[in-house]
């Protein structure tokens, strides 16, 4: 089981780091989406500071949204999904193991430059800390449901709305509770039960995420 | 007993008894409805605080309850269809979906006027309106999802795990944005805050809910019908049945 | 009887806009609906015939 995850990690890192461009695409889109809503509604510092922390979350959706037609569907294309599904190896840990290394090339990367456009959006230095603890927290939240996103639209004609149609509803509560803690941070609040309750998403989205993947894998591929 | 149960699980079994029962679910959807709509309309009081403008929750109540009851029910059948694989369930699955989007729909519209002249305003971000758009959201998912994917059985399938998905998230959404909702808007609105149920008020709101529920019975089974006709054209009995 | 006449059954206190808009709105989903399903069975059912004929 472990040997499977090790070596889909291993190999899906890997082919991540020969197209480094794609990594890469994601990180700017998240950039230029967060700078570009101050232009959009001016920027007088109090309105900024107070819709920083929902801005960074809404475009890490989104550039996690736009990453996810390469966990699945490369594969997919070439057959090796299928092998794959066919392999005595436990299709839970091999798809865990492109989940992990989804987040390692896309949400950890969000999650690193995340307090930098914090820094944007006038955020003092402890309501960063806590955006970078959230953002670590809730990026692989958004990995495994995005994951259950890709894998049911697999291969269907127009997948990477569709799966952002379905996708995005099921991150509110990370979306809720990720900015939240930023937020009571801001106010003087105590953002630990916000993080904890992050924290209890994970565990849900770990087990919920993986068998719902898995088995829309098996439904796309039969 | 549950050989009963095992006949009526084909669809061709399962077409004609639909057939038989929708006239039944449709009288006792009018009646419910016209018991509902004169106790609430005739017979419960005008509210003290909010006039006449109340009179909106027999409507509003209903179809925000069927909307939740339904999707509960939709996912349900979708789940029932993933473990023993029977075609029928995938059917009942897609048949229920625009009927729970209407209501839905028809929550957030009727709670929007509901708003205007009691709160001042067409949407409020309330806990219960907000998750209430989301439902509206998983809906049109689920019924996207089945449109896009052509094979009707991995159509099926894969939207019935998405509903599943989205069960065990409706209640982690509710919370969140109840939890959100607290925090940024304070104890300020609250749909509950409005009438104190007299006891009229109560009854005429149970009346509608039940008309809504034999309303949506009786809508989903003609819609199953169409359903298994459209799936099925190419038996048989398909012929026979609607020559 | 909570109405004095009609027009103050149709005047709703002055919501009248709100009340029934939102039950205008529900009795036309509500037709819509009905409609929609109606017209689907007929379609499918005329479909089969021809292909049966055909």
């Amino acid at each position: 089981m472990g040997a499977a995850f090790a070596m889909t990690l291993r190999r899906d890192l890997l082919i991540a780091l020969r197209r480094k461009s794609d990594a890469a695409n994601v990180l700017l889109f998240f950039v230029i989406v967060a700078s570009l809503f101050p232009l959009g509604t001016g920027a007088e510092p109090g309105q900024i500071r107070a819709m920083g922390a929902g801005v960074i979350w809404v475009g890490a959706l989104l550039a996690s949204l736009l990453s996810l037609p390469r966990l699945f569907a490369a594969d997919a294309a070439d057959g090796t999904l299928e092998q794959m599904l066919v392999s005595a190896q436990p299709l839970a840990a091999v798809v865990a193991g492109k989940i992990a290394a989804h987040w390692l090339t896309t949400g950890l990367p969000l999650a690193l430059i995340a307090p930098l456009l914090g820094l944007q959006y006038g955020l003092p230095a402890d309501a960063l800390a806590v955006l970078l603890a959230a953002v670590l927290i809730g990026t692989p939240v958004l990995s495994l449901v995005g994951a259950v996103g890709a894998a049911l639209t697999l291969g269907v004609r127009g997948a990477g709305v569709l799966a952002a149609i379905l996708v995005l509803p099921l991150c509110v509560p990370a979306l809720v509770f990720g900015a939240g803690a930023v937020t009571a941070s801001l106010s003087g609040l105590d953002p630990s039960p916000h993080l904890s309750l992050l924290g209890a998403l994970l565990a849900v989205s770990l087990v919920f995420g993986l068998w719902a993947s898995c088995a829309a894998l098996r439904v796309a591929l039969d | 007993m549950f050989s009963a149960l095992y006949t009526y699980a084909s669809p061709q079994a399962f077409y004609p008894l639909a057939g038989r029962m929708i006239p039944w679910f449709a009288s006792a959807a009018v009646l419910f409805a016209a018991a509902g709509l004169y106790v609430g309309f005739f017979v419960a009081p005008t509210d003290a605080t909010q006039g006449e403008a109340y009179r909106i929750i027999f409507l509003h109540v209903p179809a925000a309850w069927m909307s939740m009851f339904i999707y509960l029910v939709m996912a349900g059948w979708a789940g029932l269809g993933l473990v023993l694989n029977t075609r029928l369930s995938g059917m009942m699955a897609s048949a229920l979906a625009p009927t729970g989007a209407m209501f839905t729909f028809l929550a957030l519209w009727s709670g929007a006027l509901w708003g205007r002249p009691t709160w001042g305003t067409y949407w409020v971000w309330d806990a219960r309106l907000t998750s209430e758009l989301i439902l509206l959201f998983l809906y049109l998912g689920f019924i996207a999802l089945k449109e896009a994917i052509e094979d009707p059985r991995r159509a099926d399938r894969a939207s019935a795990i998405l509903a599943l998905v989205g069960v065990v998230n409706v209640p982690i959404i509710y919370f969140s944005v109840q939890w959100w909702n607290t925090l940024h808007q304070g104890a300020s609105v609250s749909l509950t805050a409005a009438p104190k149920m007299a006891a009229t008020m109560l009854a005429g709101m149970l009346l509608m809910v039940l008309a809504a529920w034999m309303y949506s019975i009786a809508v989903s089974l003609a819609r199953v019908r169409a359903i298994i006709l459209e799936r099925e054209r190419d038996a048989a009995w398909v012929r026979e049945a609607v020559a | 009887m909570n109405w004095g006449s009609f027009a103050e059954f149709v005047a709703m206190g002055g919501y009248a806009p709100f009340v029934w808009g939102s039950y205008g709105v529900a009795a036309l989903c509500i037709a819509g609906e009905i409609a929609l399903v109606l017209r689907r069975i007929k379609k499918i059912r005329r479909a089969t015939v021809r292909v049966a004929s055909a």
